[in-house]
This record gives C-alpha cells, structure tokens and sequence, in this order.
C-alpha cells in the first residue's frame, strides 16, 4: 500500500474539480462544497487527515477547527486510515432479525479484528454501522461504497475468501417485493450471472 | 430532439399480487435500464412535467396537488399542495427547492429503489414542484450510504441536462431551474428538514428552531421548500393523470398510493405499492406471503413508530394517517417490522434504542443524556441479566420523563417504540429483570 505523500497538497493538481464542486452550489453557498471535498479526500486516502482538513478550510473560507466539527458529526467520514476494504455490517433491528449479530461475530473470527479495528496488513476493517436502508433484503454487508445483501452463512464465507484474493464481487442487488414490470427480465437478483457473482454456481 | 417526449402510453401495470392495485412510482422499479433517459423517455416520461410547464399556471398545479389530498410520504404526512402554497410570491432573489432522500429511518428502504432504478421519475417530480413555486434552484440530499443511488442520480442529471430537460427555458418557456446532487455522510437527524439545511450548508447537522419555517427563511436564509422522494414522484403521476384519478384511491384523510415495505420475518419481503387504507393483513399475508416464523408483534411504519401487538384487530387497521393516529401510533414511512415470538423484546428494543443514542445529535440535554447515555444504559443491564425488578420502572419514569420536552422530534422517536413495548410486552421486562434472564433467549438468526 502507497502512503499519501503528506508533503504535498491533495487539491493542488485537482483544481478543475474543485472549480467543479464549487459551481454545484450557489456563491452564498460556498461552505456547502465542505462535504463533497472531505467525500473527494476520504475516496482517494479513505480518511482525512488534519493536513487535509487545512485544505479543505482554505477552500471555502472557515478555519481547519470548523472542518473537523462537521467532519467528527457524521459517521462516514473518518480520521485514521481504514483498510483496502472497509467492511460495514448492518446491526439495526431489521438487519438483526436476519442474523446481523450472528453475522459480525462470524467476520470477527474470520478477520481477526473487531468493531472499528484495522488489520495490520491494512486489507481490512470492520465496522458496525446502524441501518443502511436495506431491511427488506436483510442482513446487508456494505464494502466501501458497494452493497451486498441477502448476505447468508455461505455467501459471507464466499465473500470473504473473494476480498482475500483481491477480487471484489459486484454488488449483490436484491428488490423483492412488487418488482413486477412489463416485459420484464425478471428480478436482478435472479440473473445467472447474478448467482455466479455470489458463488451460488 | 431535444425535449421531445414519446407519445406511447403504456398499458396500466397492475400488481401482480392484487389485480385491483394499479402500480404507478413503482413499475420500473427492478427493471434492467429503467434509469436512463431513453427507457423512461420511451415509457412516457417527462410528459407531466412537459404538461405542467407548458399547460398549466403553477397556482393550477398546487390547486391540482391540493386537490389530489397528496400527504408528505416522509412521515409526518403534512398536506403537499398546502406546503407548497407557503412559499409566497417570488422577489426575484434565490428560493430553493430540497428532496430529502437522506432515507435513515430502520424499516424503510423505499427510496433507494427510486434512486438506483428510476432517477427520472425524482427528477421529473422535482421539475413540477419548482414550477409550482417558481423555484430555479434545486438540491437533492442522498444519504451517503446510497452511493449507486447517488451515481445513478448525478448520471440522471447530466443526462436530462444535456437532453434540455434541466437548465433554462424548459419545453420551450421561460422557465428555468437545475439540480445539484449532494451526498450526506451517514447522520439520521439529516431527516429532520433543518437539520439538513444545516447538512447542505456544510454545517454541523443539528436542528433549527422553527419558526421561521423553511418557507419563511430555509437555505442560506433564503425561502425553501423541502418534499421526500415519494411525495415528488407521486406529483409525477397526479399531473399525468388528474387529482381525480389520485383522490379516487385511499380513505377520507389519506388519498393516493404509497410504497409500504415489509421485513422481518415474511415470505416475501420488499417494497408493495398499494392504495392508502389496504390493511396490514393485506400487505403481511396477500402481499408478503404471511410470516415464515410464529409472530408476535409487528411496528407499523419504521422504527420510530409504536408497535402492536399481533392481534385481529389490529392486523385489519387500514394504513392511513387517521387510523393509525387513532390507535396512538403513526403510518410513518410505511416500513413495517414484523417481530417474531422468539425475539426477545427487550432485546429488540435495546437494539432501537442503541440506534437513536448513536444518532441523537447532541444539541439538547434530554435527548443527549436521556436518549444518548441513560436509555441504553438501563436497557444494558437488563440484558446483560443485571437489573433489579424496579428497573422497570426506572426505565419507565426516565422515558416518560424525555418525552415531549426535547428540541425536535429524534427523542420522542426513541420514547414512543419504547413506552409501547412496555404498554404491551410489559411481562417480558419484568421476567427479565427477575430471573436476569430472557423468556425469549434465541440467538442463532442467521441462515445459511
């Protein structure tokens, strides 16, 4: 794994983007480009680090102290480094009723780490996350930005062993429920290719 | 062709469960390519925008969605057409238009779907709502977690841009008005319509006190407007064909259809577009093919509404707003929980009550010590088999306690599941904290 080169500033040769963002928002909204900028940082280092933070605060005029007010609010965006992989279990209510709780302790053992931990080599960590939107298709694993859900015993194990090889399955897309359309493929989840992405042959 | 629109109307889709049920916002849900411009162009789409800009005032669009009897599907059901005559005339500074799609509340998973597979049909909502208020400046707030729903949406954007379905002068009138896509970072309280102002000014999401409402002074203090996902895209359809069509479906107080979701234990989970006023056993067993394990309880509309009990007479309740308020408790999002037997209920509701501390925002002390710290305490020592009997009450006297003084409605989110799990599962508590252990022990939920 590279480590971000601290010395030298993440926007500097992104300036385009910045303008970018920038122009999303109205000239009294200026602070408004705050969250995309800290999403564009964490997607490329998966954390932002105080450097950054500065960075971020020149851009749209408030002190780093501000950044990092905002930034320590919300639950996605974080302050040390996360793995190659960020694994997020869902544990609300919904998720529960599937086996989420069952579901952790089992990527505890696998992955030697718990709640909120790296592991050394820097592959993964494990984080506990409060519900994601995904009930009816319960219990859901969120990889970085990617969702996997319907996530049973035999497709965690699959997945995990997939991560470990360096091969990040694409999403696993369930609907359900009244996903009748017309002349409709049928439900997304159904596709052959949809089964052999999730090692169900 | 750059705003031309298909004339192909396509057939009514019925569900597939119910014959009766028309299928409106949800029929191109799943569908391979639904959300690209050219498969929602083909179907239809864009033509009630086209019809409300180029046809219609935008009094006559409010007195339409008025007429509908369209309530706010965020939750608190708020009448669409009234909000949107709150805006006032326009003074030729920015007023502003928000869809809240920070979709968080447990149970609710509607909006997604829209999101990832039918971004036009929010788009095109958007567009009718800005011309009913004049409104040339749109926000659309996704949750941070929906990042293919966040993609599919940018990638919406872009392309109605391009196609000259967003800009200025639209269908060929003066009328002008653009989205910005912004992506939340994982906070509940950004449901709570100030808070997420606060959000997308890139500020600490806590809540503002209201008045002033949005309408008055919103975004960067200027008049806003903000609508859920569904209450958008509903508009679509009443434009397209009549408040009539829409009031014809529902009860006395709750017109039109609405996306109910179902989880828990059910045959078939997921979301059903059904009429307001469809009973629960409807949705449970017609719709969702009746629980896989033995019932005990089920919560009627996300996480923050009070549950009941599986009894008759509350399984035929229509799904309305009067019926549910009428039974103290709420039709919120829809997304109903079923709880089977085995779940232990004071577990389960250590499990909410764990999610509301996590999310509680910190600005106001009864929400932040009561909900934040000492709810999951007292539910920590029941659980762990710690509690003494008169915990109970405790829990009780702290609960009622947080009710109804917090700044803004997360707490009382948290209290209401709470107060009615022990108004009808009281026996389970006081086993609990008697024998310092669960009636209810069951542990293994996972399948294979």
């Amino acid at each position: 794994m590279t480590e971000p080169a601290r010395a030298s500033k993440f926007f500097d040769d992104k300036q385009e983007k910045v303008a970018e963002i920038l122009s999303r928002y109205p000239a009294e909204g200026r602070r408004s480009a705050l969250m995309p900028l800290l999403w564009e940082v964490q997607r490329a280092e998966r954390y932002v680090s105080e450097e950054r933070m500065r960075e971020i605060a020149e851009i749209v005029g408030t002190t780093a102290t501000e950044v990092k007010g905002v930034m320590s609010f919300y639950s996605t965006f974080h302050e040390q480094p996360v793995g190659k992989f960020h694994v997020q279990v869902c544990s609300t209510l919904s998720c529960a009723l599937a086996g989420a709780d069952e579901l952790y302790d089992f990527l505890v053992e696998e992955l030697g780490i718990v709640n909120g931990e790296t592991s050394a080599d820097g592959r993964f960590s494990l984080q506990k996350v409060e519900c994601v939107g995904s009930c009816g298709t319960a219990p859901v694993v969120q990889v970085n930005d990617t969702y996997y859900e319907r996530v049973g015993r035999g497709r965690c194990q699959f997945l995990v062993d997939s991560l470990r090889e360096d091969r990040q399955p694409p999403a696993w897309r369930e609907r359900g429920g009244d996903t009748v359309g017309i002349d409709k493929p049928g439900p997304l989840a159904e596709t052959a290719k949809g089964r052999a992405d999730r090692g169900e042959g | 062709m750059t705003d031309q629109v298909a004339d192909t109307k396509p057939a009514p889709i019925r569900s597939r469960h119910d014959p009766r049920y028309e299928v409106t916002m949800y029929r191109y849900v799943g569908v391979e390519g639904a959300h690209t411009l050219d498969f929602y162009r083909s179907h239809g789409g864009y033509a009630a925008a086209r019809k409300a800009v180029t046809e219609m005032t935008p009094a006559q669009v409010i007195d339409e969605v008025k007429a509908s009897g369209l309530r706010g599907r965020g939750g608190a059901g708020f009448p669409t057409g009234v909000k949107w005559s709150f805006m006032g005339p326009p003074d030729g500074k920015a007023r502003y238009l928000v869809c809240n799609a920070d979709e968080s509340e447990p149970g609710s998973f509607k909006d997604r779907y829209i999101l990832e597979d039918d971004p036009h049909q929010l788009i095109e909502g958007m567009i009718i709502a800005a011309y009913a208020m004049r409104v040339t400046y749109g926000f659309l707030y996704i949750r941070g977690e929906y990042y293919h729903g966040y993609e599919r949406a940018v990638a919406a954007v872009k392309e109605a841009r391009a196609a000259g379905l967003l800009g200025t002068g639209l269908f060929g009138t003066d009328f002008s008005f653009d989205i910005t896509v912004h992506a939340g970072a994982g906070a509940y309280i950004c449901g709570e319509e100030t808070a997420l102002m606060n959000s997308l000014e890139g500020l600490r999401a806590n809540p503002r006190l209201k008045p002033p409402f949005p309408a008055a002074a919103g975004m960067y203090g200027r008049p806003t407007t903000i609508n859920n996902v569904t209450s958008l895209t509903s508009a679509v359809h009443i434009i397209n064909k009549g408040a009539a069509w829409f009031a014809s479906m529902g009860t006395d107080d709750s017109k039109g259809t609405k996306l109910y979701q179902i989880s828990g234990p059910v045959k078939r989970t997921g979301v059903y577009e059904m009429p307001m006023g469809a009973t629960f056993r409807e949705l449970i067993y017609d719709f969702a093919g009746g629980p896989t394990m033995e019932p005990k309880a089920f919560i009627p509309g996300g996480s923050s509404t009070p549950m009941f009990p599986w009894e008759d007479r509350f399984l035929d309740m229509a799904m309305d707003y009067g019926t549910l308020a009428k039974n103290s408790s709420m039709l919120g999002t829809g997304g109903v929980i079923v709880i089977p037997r085995e779940k232990c209920i004071v577990n389960a509701l250590y499990n909410l009550v764990r999610f509301y501390s996590h999310e509680s925002c910190g600005k106001c002390t009864p929400c932040r010590e009561g909900v934040g710290h000492w709810l999951p305490r007292i539910y920590q020592k029941l659980v762990s088999g710690q509690a003494n009997p008169g915990d109970v009450d405790l829990l009780e006297s702290v609960a009622g306690n947080i009710r109804g003084t917090a700044f803004c409605p997360l707490a009382d989110a948290c209290i209401m599941p709470v107060q009615a799990s022990l108004k009808w599962f009281r026996d389970e508590y006081e086993y609990l904290a008697e024998h310092g252990k669960s009636k209810y022990p069951k542990a293994d939920w996972w399948q294979a």
